[in-house]
C-alpha cells in the first residue's frame, strides 16, 4: 500500500516498551515483534493523525543522523511490514483505530 | 477424604429431576472446583489422582460434571481447541469436550477414564482464571528453597525434571512439570501443583515467593547468565501455557509476562546434570 500519509496502531496488538525497545504482540496470531529504538519512535508516534513524513521530520531526522529521504523510505518499509502483520493501520485519511468489533470474554 | 455422596436438581430449566452422583473437591493455587460423576470408582480415581489436593471442605467455586463416555470413543489425537461462545467457555481435544458458564460457576466435561484429560480440562480452567489475576501457569518445574521459591522453565527434554530429581533434600518440590504462578498482594508467588510429568509425582500443596525464573538450556558446566528486557520476555511467553486466542486474553497473558519480567530475576541456567548445578540455586 502506498497512498497512505497516517499511521495508526491496532487495537489487536499489546504492546510494552522496554528500555529503548518495544515490544508488540498481535492479538490474533500471538506473534511477537521486538521494535528496535528508531522504530519504537515511529511505533509511539503512530496516532492516526500525525502524518507519517511529520513524525520522520520531527522524531526521527531531529533526533538521528539521517538524511530525510532515507529515513522516509525506511520508516515506509517499516510501517508497511508491521502493516502487513495486521499491527498498525495505514489510512490516506486520519484515523482512529477501530474499537473490536467482537463480543469480550468474560 | 472420602468422596461426597449427595443429589441436586437438575440445572435444566424445567427439570426437577434430582441427579445422584458423588463429588470429590479439588483446589490446586487455592480455588477449589468440585467434581462430580456419577461414576463412584472415577471419583474415588480422582482422589487418587489429586492426592493432596482434595479439599477438605464442601465449598466450591466451580462446579463440573463429568460424564464419562465409552471407551474408544474419543481419542487424543487432536490439538486443544479453546473458545468463547455465547457466555461459556468450549474446551475440545480428541478425549474430552468440556463447557463452562463463569457466570453460573458450573461447567460439564464428557471425557473417558483417562485421567490426562480431566488434567487438562483444570490446567485450561486455571489459565483462564489466572489471566485475570495476573498470574499463569508455566512449562516449568519448581521447587522452595529456604523460602523462596525457584523455576526451572523449558520445552520438553530441556531439564525441568531433571533439576527436579536433583533438588537437594531441603527443597521441596512442587511440579516437575507445570509451575502455578499467581499475584498475591503485589508479590509473585509459585504454588504446587499435582501436575507432573516424568517425575510421575504431585508437586507438594506449598507456596512461597517467587526468587527467580531460570530458562533451562544443557551444557558442558553450569553457568548463570542474566536475561533482561525483550529476551526475558519472549523466554518467558514461550513457555506459559495459553490455550484461549480471545485477544483480551492475548493482551492479559502478554501485560502480565511483561510485568513479571520486570518484576522477577530471569536467568539462564546452563547445567550439567549432577547436584553441583544446585549450589548455585540458593
Amino acid at each position: 500500500m502506498k497512498n497512505y500519509r497516517y499511521v495508526a496502531r491496532s487495537k489487536s496488538i499489546a504492546a510494552r516498551a522496554l528500555g529503548d525497545e518495544t515490544m508488540v504482540m498481535s492479538a490474533t496470531d500471538s506473534t511477537l515483534f521486538t521494535l528496535n529504538e528508531v522504530a519504537s519512535v515511529i511505533w509511539a508516534a503512530a496516532d492516526g493523525v500525525t502524518p507519517l513524513e511529520e513524525i520522520v521530520r520531527n522524531r526521527i531526522c531531529a533526533q538521528y543522523d539521517i538524511a530525510p529521504e532515507v529515513a522516509m523510505k525506511d520508516a515506509q518499509t517499516l510501517v508497511e511490514g508491521l502493516a502487513d502483520h495486521g499491527l498498525l493501520l495505514l489510512s490516506d485519511q486520519p484515523l482512529v483505530p477501530p474499537g473490536s468489533s467482537r463480543g469480550e470474554a468474560p | 477424604m472420602p468422596a461426597d455422596s449427595s443429589s441436586r436438581e437438575g440445572q435444566v430449566p424445567g427439570v426437577t429431576a434430582v441427579m445422584q452422583g458423588s463429588s470429590v473437591v479439588v483446589a490446586i493455587g487455592g480455588l477449589p472446583i468440585r467434581l462430580r460423576c456419577d461414576d463412584p470408582d472415577f471419583v474415588r480415581s480422582i482422589e487418587e489422582r489429586y492426592a493432596g489436593y482434595v479439599s477438605s471442605s464442601h465449598n466450591a467455586r466451580f462446579d463440573f460434571e463429568i460424564e464419562l463416555a465409552p471407551a474408544g470413543t474419543l481419542s487424543r489425537d487432536e490439538d486443544v481447541r479453546v473458545t468463547w461462545d455465547s457466555g461459556r467457555w468450549l474446551m475440545e481435544r480428541g478425549d474430552f469436550r468440556a463447557e463452562w458458564n463463569p457466570s453460573t460457576a458450573r461447567g460439564r466435561i464428557q471425557q473417558t477414564t483417562n485421567p490426562y484429560s480431566l488434567d487438562s480440562v483444570l490446567r485450561i480452567v486455571h489459565t483462564l482464571l489466572l489471566a485475570r489475576e495476573g498470574g499463569f501457569l508455566l512449562h516449568a518445574s519448581s521447587a522452595i528453597r529456604n523460602g523462596r521459591a525457584f523455576l526451572f522453565s523449558g520445552v520438553s527434554g530441556a531439564g525441568k525434571t531433571t533439576m527436579a530429581r536433583l533438588a537437594p533434600p531441603d527443597a521441596a518440590l512442587l511440579t516437575d512439570e507445570i509451575s502455578y504462578v499467581t499475584r498475591q498482594k503485589g508479590r509473585y508467588v509459585a504454588v504446587g501443583t499435582p501436575f507432573y510429568g516424568e517425575l510421575a509425582r504431585a508437586g507438594e500443596n506449598l507456596q512461597a515467593p517467587i526468587e527467580a525464573l531460570y530458562l533451562l538450556a544443557k551444557g558442558p558446566e553450569n553457568i548463570i547468565e542474566p536475561i533482561t528486557g525483550p529476551d526475558a520476555v519472549r523466554g518467558l511467553l514461550g513457555n506459559i501455557l495459553f490455550f484461549a486466542r480471545e485477544s483480551e486474553f492475548v493482551k492479559l497473558v502478554f501485560d502480565t509476562a511483561c510485568d513479571f519480567a520486570a518484576h522477577i530475576p530471569v536467568r539462564r541456567l546452563t547445567f550439567t546434570p549432577d547436584t553441583s548445578v544446585w549450589d548455585l540455586i540458593a
